[in-house]
């Protein structure tokens, strides 16, 4: 080995190593970790300890330690609950249905169908909606007198003027409905994505030992797609449950769609009682928490077995 | 790639892609012709989808009754210094990130699901108390800083995805040459992320033009409203009663969105963000 070539080696590793893992990295790093602390983590470390305190929007009053006081009194606070099983009911619902239309459409669009390009088009036009604007769309859709619902149901002689959105019965599930639609495009895509992944060579294998088409989806597709499955399921149910423009628009959480956000928000900047807005957000992230736990476990056995 | 047959089987599948296609795609459709409606033609006792008469009144007489032009305004100045400083801070994170083995990685990683869980609620109301002091309660300027932090997660973890997908042996090239290493991030780096940086930029951009929750929050001023904010408020006021106009209202105001999703279709459904979604 020439001098030569010892020198070249020696520069290239020393060159090597600015590229790699270096201190710097943490320089380049400041300007975006600084604002994030700033302005996300330490507010969010406040806001779970303002849920300990009896902090309101009025100026200059003392701020007080108060300890599990605001859970003492949500425990015994009946609308709160009952705004907290609407969005438990809403999360689920909007959450599965949205599940298996998804899959079903991202199986119809694996399907080598005609029209295949213009189908996923269509299939993203809620995705490019901003949610204020979805909400005000449905709601000329499901207009009591010129919304197109209650025109297709008159078209075909079923009863004509339901107001969907203005009465008990119907709200929630026509906002679940909403909920669906708007959150249809990112779970198709993913679940699409997820089922190109899956190895068609394990498919003709099956096809070839004689599976059907429904065998083949339950024994090869299902499983290939699983980790996809519960990546997306667990990030709809968390969106679902943190919703809030959608259904502020929509009803505003009148007639039983109250939902928590929706809730929480009014506590906060209505009522101005900032602690036990706080301490309602702590219930919601301790619960979707304990939900997520049981989810991932249980999906976790599944796979050992 | 296997042959197109037609069984009964075929059939229900055009049947039911057909229904979610009328489903995903009527709403929109069903915004578009009203807004183009004349007040009379929607009290018609006889609806029809399509418009007899295609006028634009709806249009202007939105556009001036909401104030939309002041509300874009606002929208527009907010998503676009959101989206430079968005840009300008995560693009040497993005790096960062993607070119370092170190905890550096596992912490961004771990907050950037974290910031997902948690309710905006817990957030909303200790930034709502910092800001005020700070002059910034009430202000474009505020709102500014609540979605810069709120979409830097998501795009520095776009944005590394793209750096990670250039070869380091690249650079290494680069350095071997001789250039210092600004040269190789400028001259071989840079244009190889460019595609990326204008994904991740119009990401931003959308986030923050469709944002409605913190600007209800932080903006009480009439005249600093955003795009949404107004929105939703002439949907309790004149939108009641005036559904062209609120329908051709909103089509004006989705129309970036709209366009934007246009664009970048193609790299969506060829799985862009399923990477995001299993990383």
């Amino acid at each position: 080995m020439s001098a030569v070539d010892v020198v070249v080696a020696e520069r290239r590793l020393t060159r090597r190593s600015r590229f790699g893992p270096e201190r710097g990295a943490w320089l380049l790093f400041l300007p975006a970790m600084l604002p994030i602390l700033v302005f996300s983590v330490w507010p969010l470390l406040q806001g779970i300890a303002l849920g300990f305190t009896n902090a309101t929007a009025a100026r200059n009053a003392t701020v007080e330690f108060t300890g599990v006081e605001n859970y003492v009194e949500l425990a015994g606070y009946e609308l709160f609950w009952n705004s907290f099983g609407i969005g438990l009911i809403w999360a689920f619902s909007v959450t599965i249905i949205q599940f298996f239309a998804s899959l079903s459409l991202a199986l119809l669009l694996n399907a080598n169908l005609w029209g295949q390009g213009i189908a996923r088009t269509l299939a993203l036009i809620p995705w490019a909606m901003p949610p204020v604007i979805i909400a005000i769309m449905w709601r000329l859709m499901l207009h009591p007198t010129y919304g197109a619902v209650n025109g297709g149901l008159g078209a075909v002689g079923l009863p004509d003027s339901i107001n969907w959105l203005g009465q008990a019965s119907t709200a929630l599930p026509a906002a679940i409905v909403v909920g669906v639609w708007a959150g249809m495009p990112q779970t198709t895509i993913t679940l699409l994505a997820g089922l190109q992944g899956v190895n068609a060579e394990l498919h003709e294998a099956a096809q070839i030992d004689g599976a059907g088409t429904w065998q083949r989806f339950f024994s090869v597709t299902l499983p290939a797609l699983k980790p996809v499955i519960i990546a997306i399921t667990t990030l709809d149910f968390i969106n679902n449950f943190n919703s809030f423009a959608l259904v502020y628009v929509l009803t505003a959480g009148a007639w039983g769609t109250m939902l928590p956000m929706l809730f929480a928000y009014n506590e906060a900047f209505r009522y101005g009682n900032f602690g036990l807005a706080s301490a309602m957000g702590n219930v919601i992230v301790i619960v979707i928490a304990i939900f997520l736990f049981f989810y991932l476990r249980s999906q976790a056995r599944g796979r050992e077995a | 790639m296997r042959r197109r047959r037609f069984s009964i089987g075929r059939m229900l599948q055009y049947v039911a892609i057909v229904l979610f296609m009328i489903f995903l795609a009527f709403p929109l459709l069903f915004l578009f012709t009203t807004a183009f409606k004349s007040q009379r033609e929607l009290q018609s006792p006889d609806p029809q989808l399509l418009p007899a008469q295609w006028n634009l009144d709806n249009f202007t007489a939105a556009i001036d009754r909401a104030n939309l032009i002041q509300a874009a305004g606002n929208s527009l100045i907010v998503a676009l210094v959101t989206t430079l400083i968005v840009v300008a801070v995560s693009l040497p994170a993005a790096y960062a990130l993607a070119r370092s083995r170190t905890r550096l990685r596992k912490l961004a990683t771990g907050w950037i699901l974290l910031s997902q869980v948690f309710p905006f609620i817990l957030i909303i109301v200790p930034l709502y108390l910092m800001l005020q002091p700070l002059g910034l309660g009430n202000s474009l300027g505020g709102l500014v800083v609540v979605y810069v932090v709120w979409s830097l997660p998501f795009a520095l973890w776009m944005l590394q995805g793209y750096v990670a997908s250039i070869p380091v042996d690249l650079e290494e090239a680069g350095a071997m040459d001789g250039a210092p290493k600004w040269r190789v991030l400028v001259s071989i780096v840079l244009p190889l992320l460019a595609p990326g940086l204008v994904a991740t930029s119009l990401f931003a951009f959308i986030g923050s033009w469709n944002e409605f929750f913190f600007a209800l929050v932080l903006i009480k001023d009439e005249a600093l409203q955003t795009l949404p904010q107004r929105l939703a408020l002439f949907v309790g006021a004149e939108g009641q009663v005036q559904l062209g106009q609120l329908a051709a209202a909103s089509l004006l105001a989705a129309i970036p969105s709209l366009l934007f999703f246009a664009l970048i279709q193609r790299r969506l459904t060829s799985g862009l963000l399923s990477g995001a979604v299993k990383g």
